[in-house]
């Protein structure tokens, strides 16, 4: 089993720690992980996209441009990555700002109002969690005991008092996220 | 105590320093290495080992510092990025001149110039072929993993005591930014006064009566005994290509097409050889691990068994004038590289063995 998945969004919307928590989940579980960022000037602002790869082999290259899993957050990486889903792979994202919505026919396509539903828990931080509980109910390829026990692991012991809100969101991301269309 | 962890590259290379017993580390903030002084002066090695971490005033000061530190026989590193690698080229061979044992990390990234952040493996001639003034060589190593990363500290300081010559790993941003599983060493202590003294008898570790004062220098102004310094260091250079070549062959044995590549365009070429082989090409890999000494004969064979070899590198053409060398015309060599901070794809290498040797 191998699931290469891009997250990509803005700067600041935390897509290379909801990465990271993603391979510290699959670490939990002994797989074989991969987490490659973009890295550069888009700490803040600009674009930012990570590649994680969970895998139950030794795993070849981290750098790939076909992913079986896109989860999108912003429309320049709609524009960028939409087309290098894999055929009868699947397209996660949060359609808040985007204008021009997927048009793959090939793909499975989801999307979960995240930012919406952060601001109504009072918790926009807490958005990429949103997003991490969508992906880990659509491909649950980890279980959220290791997202919890990864979450742990990749946060500083600082905010360890904030872990309940974070999986309070990946509980509520678990349920919200809604099937724009689904290969048969 | 050994230990699993997710790590960046370049953290793994500080934490492997810290617990293989290095002395100290000084160097100057560079995208995309910074991570390594970063982490260490998080980490306070001071207090977990006695090691010094010292961000220094410049690169030509780190490896300055570095020479200092080698010469009174401690386990000193520095590490950069090209444009301040480049600055340390003076130092290294100044380094390479007196035979002090020292490792540096390049974590290459887009030139020529300031260039650009993003990875690139275009500091290959630089590293394997002198890089500084004067006949010398460092002992090169290229990591493909964040696990040799790690892996690649303790032997670099390792070959580096054992030929009382600098080594170098050679890395870049992608390997440097990325995380992956990494099993972290036990550590092991540093070395004591006393055995820096037995370690390192040539060392300036204060004169006793007994011995004549140990002097640090690679100065020598009397040509005759300068070649002789020169023939010594050609000695060494030709016992590390005896003993020290390393590398690794990935589904070679029934290849007929052959990919060459170091790094992170190893890791690449990984995923084309599976792309290849479900085609039904059969494609292998050859991943020179030390680019000083080069696996000369292990290309030269070969040579002798595939159709064709490609050289996939992020720069210009650079170890493919290696490869070509070595394989002696024995098959036809060709060279692929993206350049400025792009990495190839995995399909894209793939599609160009195909023109290159099977016409596609």
């Amino acid at each position: 089993m191998t699931e290469e998945i891009i997250i990509a969004g803005f700067g600041g919307q935390g897509v290379l720690s909801m990465g990271k928590i993603l391979a510290y989940s699959g670490v939990m579980q002994d797989m074989e992980v991969s987490w490659m960022p973009s890295y550069g000037p888009e700490m803040r602002g600009g674009t930012a996209n990570v590649t994680v790869i969970l895998s139950s082999e030794r795993i070849s290259s981290p750098i790939i441009n076909q992913y079986d899993t896109a989860i999108i957050l912003n429309q320049q990486s709609m524009d960028k990555f939409e087309s290098m889903v894999k055929p009868g792979g699947t397209l996660l994202y949060d359609p808040n700002g985007i204008t021009r919505h997927p048009e793959r026919k090939d793909i499975n396509i989801y999307k979960v109002e995240a930012s919406m539903e952060a601001s109504n828990m009072g918790l926009t931080k807490i958005f990429n969690m949103i997003v991490l509980g969508s992906f880990i109910k659509i491909k649950p390829i980890v279980q959220i005991e290791n997202v919890i026990k990864g979450l742990k692991k990749s946060l500083p012991e600082r905010y360890h008092h904030m872990i309940p809100d974070n999986e309070d969101a990946i509980r509520k991301g678990m349920e919200v996220s809604v099937p724009v269309q689904l290969l048969s | 105590m050994k230990e699993l962890r997710l790590m960046k590259g370049n953290e793994a290379i500080a934490e492997a320093a810290i617990r293989c017993g290095c002395d100290a580390y000084f160097g100057y903030p560079i995208t995309p290495q910074s991570e390594i002084l970063e982490y260490l002066m998080v980490e306070k090695p001071h207090e977990r080992t006695g090691m010094v971490v010292l961000q220094a005033e410049s690169e030509v000061a780190s490896i300055n510092m570095v020479y200092a530190g080698a010469g009174c026989g401690r386990k000193v590193m520095t590490s950069s990025s090209s444009p301040g690698v480049s600055l340390m080229q003076e130092g290294l061979s100044y380094c390479a001149g007196a035979e002090l044992p020292c490792l540096l990390v390049n974590v290459v990234r887009g030139g020529p110039g300031l260039g650009t952040i993003q990875p690139s493996q275009a500091d290959y001639f630089q590293s394997t072929k002198g890089g500084g003034h004067g006949d010398y060589r460092l002992i090169v190593l290229a990591p493909s993993s964040v696990q040799e990363m790690c892996d690649f500290v303790g032997l670099g300081f390792d070959l580096a005591f054992k030929y009382r010559n600098p080594a170098l790993i050679l890395t870049d941003g992608a390997i440097g930014q990325m995380m992956e599983k990494v099993m972290l060493p036990a550590s092991v202590n540093r070395w004591t006064e006393e055995e820096i003294k037995q370690q390192t008898p040539w060392a300036t570790t204060g004169k006793p009566a007994d011995r004549p004062a140990n002097v640090i220098t690679s100065l020598e102004l009397d040509s005759a005994k300068q070649e002789k310094v020169n023939q010594k260091l050609q000695a060494k250079y030709a016992e590390m290509e005896k003993n020290e070549v390393r590398f690794e062959r990935i589904q070679c044995d029934d290849a007929e097409y052959l990919f060459v590549a170091f790094g992170t365009s190893a890791r690449i070429c990984q995923k084309s050889i599976d792309l290849a082989r479900a085609k039904g090409i059969k494609v292998g890999l050859l991943r020179p691990i030390t680019l000083f000494p080069f696996p000369k004969d292990e290309i030269e064979k070969l040579a002798g068994q595939v159709k064709g070899m490609l050289s996939v590198e992020m720069n210009a053409g650079q170890m493919v004038e290696d490869i070509r060398l070595n394989a002696k015309g024995k098959c036809p060599v060709e060279h692929y590289g993206r350049f400025g901070g792009i990495m190839p794809s995995p399909d894209e290498v793939l599609k160009v063995l195909e023109q290159k040797f099977i016409g596609g």
